[in-house]
């Protein structure tokens, strides 16, 4: 690939990257729990869209079928299993109830991010055979301490399902541009773990809602027994 | 016809060419959410008439008011005209008042239009008024380190905060378009487009609720001449806010490259085309959202701050 095309494709990397933290961001910002449902989905897409660039331009077949893959489960199946296991009650709620204010959580954002950022420093001139590593590196890690910190300060059910994803795919994103070659089954089956996570998940939040009444899991500080 | 009178001329052009079509934009886009309501809406050349009836109104001012009161709509009505005369409306190229300040006086100019406003809000005894003007005065106080930090990304990324050259570091290349740097100050540039215009989340611009009033209660005391000049100011303002995002930091081509008067004249639609399509883009994000609670906006900018923190940082770590 000429020197001009692979710099187009790292321009294309790096705006599509800036997207998928954006979308990670949101996720954490929005108190609606649908709005999180659909910026977890635009989220999985930009994960598509850097496989896409990446299969092209390292040429890459194993990378096409991980755009497929993630987009088949992340973008389609995982919301449609969500909404169907979770019920819509749970979607209708005005506002998660989160541990620390939104403003706060902005800000310790950005202070995962910068974190990320200098982390994986070393590791990118670790990797200089790696084109993508520059940008994909710091941006997975960035996605998945958002998820993380997502599961920490969220009290409800779904929004924590949520991080767990998020954290996923940021994993996904860092290692699309380190490993280019994984077989397809490996894909395969690390792919259809998700959606099965998220209707056991899905399912066990319809089952917390049915009991409690609600799916705010940060209530639920003790065991109840029935009588 | 010497090069310093001819950019004097253009620079007229500039500001005909935005008190002309700024009532224009804000008619197109409240017919364009009216159509997506899937209502018929007001003709386009509806803020024109408006206007145009005001000016033949007489103006009835409270006795408790002061200078102030009257002072206000003309401040607010001139300085969108100063800041067009520093920004690239129709040409590439820098005209005579160019380098007379940057974004950051673009900022100023417009801030001091918002305080005379403010001031005249209070001025007048309304209740309404000072309500308006202290929450307009809120999500000032919370808008102002965005606007701050998106002029430091915007240096960072262009090494100028000059918006000629600034245009025309990101006019070189597709590749400088797609920096991740640019494209966070973008969307953080856009959140704090709709916080600094009173559109939806941030406040509902056809509320006619005078409680949930954030902007608009401001001007609610103006009658005749002030009311067509806080009219055809807050139309003006849209307009250069729209230049700044589109010509300055999204698509800054279309523009006229050289003197001639057929390429400055010809940028005028090419321009507006432009504006359209955004026009319907911030239409459909009008339409698709709902407004936030007044306590919820902290959280709006406090995402758009962050926005740009991270366009800082991934420059200052040589991302992009």
């Amino acid at each position: 690939m000429s020197t001009q095309m692979l710099e187009t494709a790292r321009a294309l990397d790096g705006f599509i990257a800036a997207l998928f933290v954006v979308f990670a961001l949101g996720a954490i910002v929005t108190r609606q729990m649908r709005g999180t449902l659909y910026l977890f989905a635009l989220h999985s897409l930009a994960l598509t869209a850097s496989a896409i660039v990446l299969a092209v331009a390292l040429h890459s077949p194993h990378l096409g079928w991980v755009a497929f893959i993630t987009f088949s489960t992340k973008v389609v199946a995982v919301p449609i299993v969500l909404s169907l296991a979770a019920g819509s009650e749970i979607y209708e709620r005005r506002e998660v109830d989160q541990v620390l204010t939104i403003p706060m959580s902005v800000l310790v954002a950005a202070v995962l991010a910068l974190i990320a950022w200098m982390a994986t420093l070393p590791l990118v001139h670790a990797v200089p055979d790696r084109p993508f590593a520059a940008i994909n590196l710091p941006t997975g890690l960035i996605s998945i301490l958002f998820g993380a910190f997502t599961v920490a300060v969220r009290r409800e059910g779904v929004a924590q399902l949520m991080g767990l994803l998020i954290m996923e795919s940021g994993a996904f994103f860092a290692s699309v541009s380190l490993v280019n070659e994984l077989s397809v089954i490996a894909e395969i089956a690390a792919a259809v773990d998700v959606p099965i996570a998220a209707l056991v998940i899905g399912l066990l939040i319809r089952n917390i809602h049915h009991v409690t009444g609600m799916t705010r899991v940060g209530s639920l500080s003790k065991l109840r027994e029935y009588p | 016809m010497s090069p310093v009178a001819t950019h004097l001329l253009i620079n007229l052009v500039q500001v005909l060419f935005l008190l002309t079509f700024a009532p224009l934009l804000e008619g197109v886009l409240a017919r364009l959410e009216e159509m997506i309501q899937a209502k018929h809406g007001p003709s386009v050349f509806q803020p024109y008439r408006d206007i145009y009836k005001l000016f033949g109104k007489d103006e009835v001012v409270s006795e408790q008011s002061t200078w102030v009161f009257r002072f206000a709509p003309v401040i607010h009505f001139v300085m969108p005209l100063f800041v067009v005369l520093l920004i690239p409306a129709l040409t590439a190229y820098p005209l005579f008042f160019a380098f007379m300040g940057d974004m950051v006086a673009v900022g100023f100019l417009m801030g001091i239009g918002g305080f005379f406003v403010a001031l005249a809000a209070m001025d007048t005894g309304n209740v309404y008024g000072p309500v308006g003007a202290s929450r307009t005065r809120m999500v000032g106080f919370l808008a102002e380190p965005v606007f701050m930090m998106v002029f430091f990304s915007v240096s960072y990324v262009a090494n100028s905060t000059i918006p000629y050259i600034v245009t025309n570091a990101w006019a070189k290349s597709w590749a400088s378009m797609l920096q991740p740097a640019h494209l966070l100050v973008l969307i953080a540039f856009f959140m704090l487009f709709l916080a600094d215009e009173g559109r939806i989340p941030v406040d509902s611009p056809s509320g006619k609720v005078e409680i949930a009033m954030i902007g608009h209660s401001k001007s609610l005391e103006y009658s005749g001449t002030g009311a067509a000049l806080m009219k055809w100011g807050g139309a003006m303002k849209l307009m250069v806010l729209t230049i700044v995002f589109l010509n300055v930091l999204i698509t800054p081509w279309g523009l006229a490259t050289t003197t001639h008067w057929g390429d400055v004249l010809f940028a005028i639609p090419k321009v507006l085309g432009k504006m359209f399509l955004f026009l319907v883009a911030l239409a459909v994000v009008e339409t698709s959202l709902a407004k936030l609670r007044l306590f919820r906006i902290s959280e709006f900018l406090a995402a758009a701050f962050v926005i740009c923190l991270f366009a800082m940082s991934v420059r200052l770590v040589g991302i992009g």
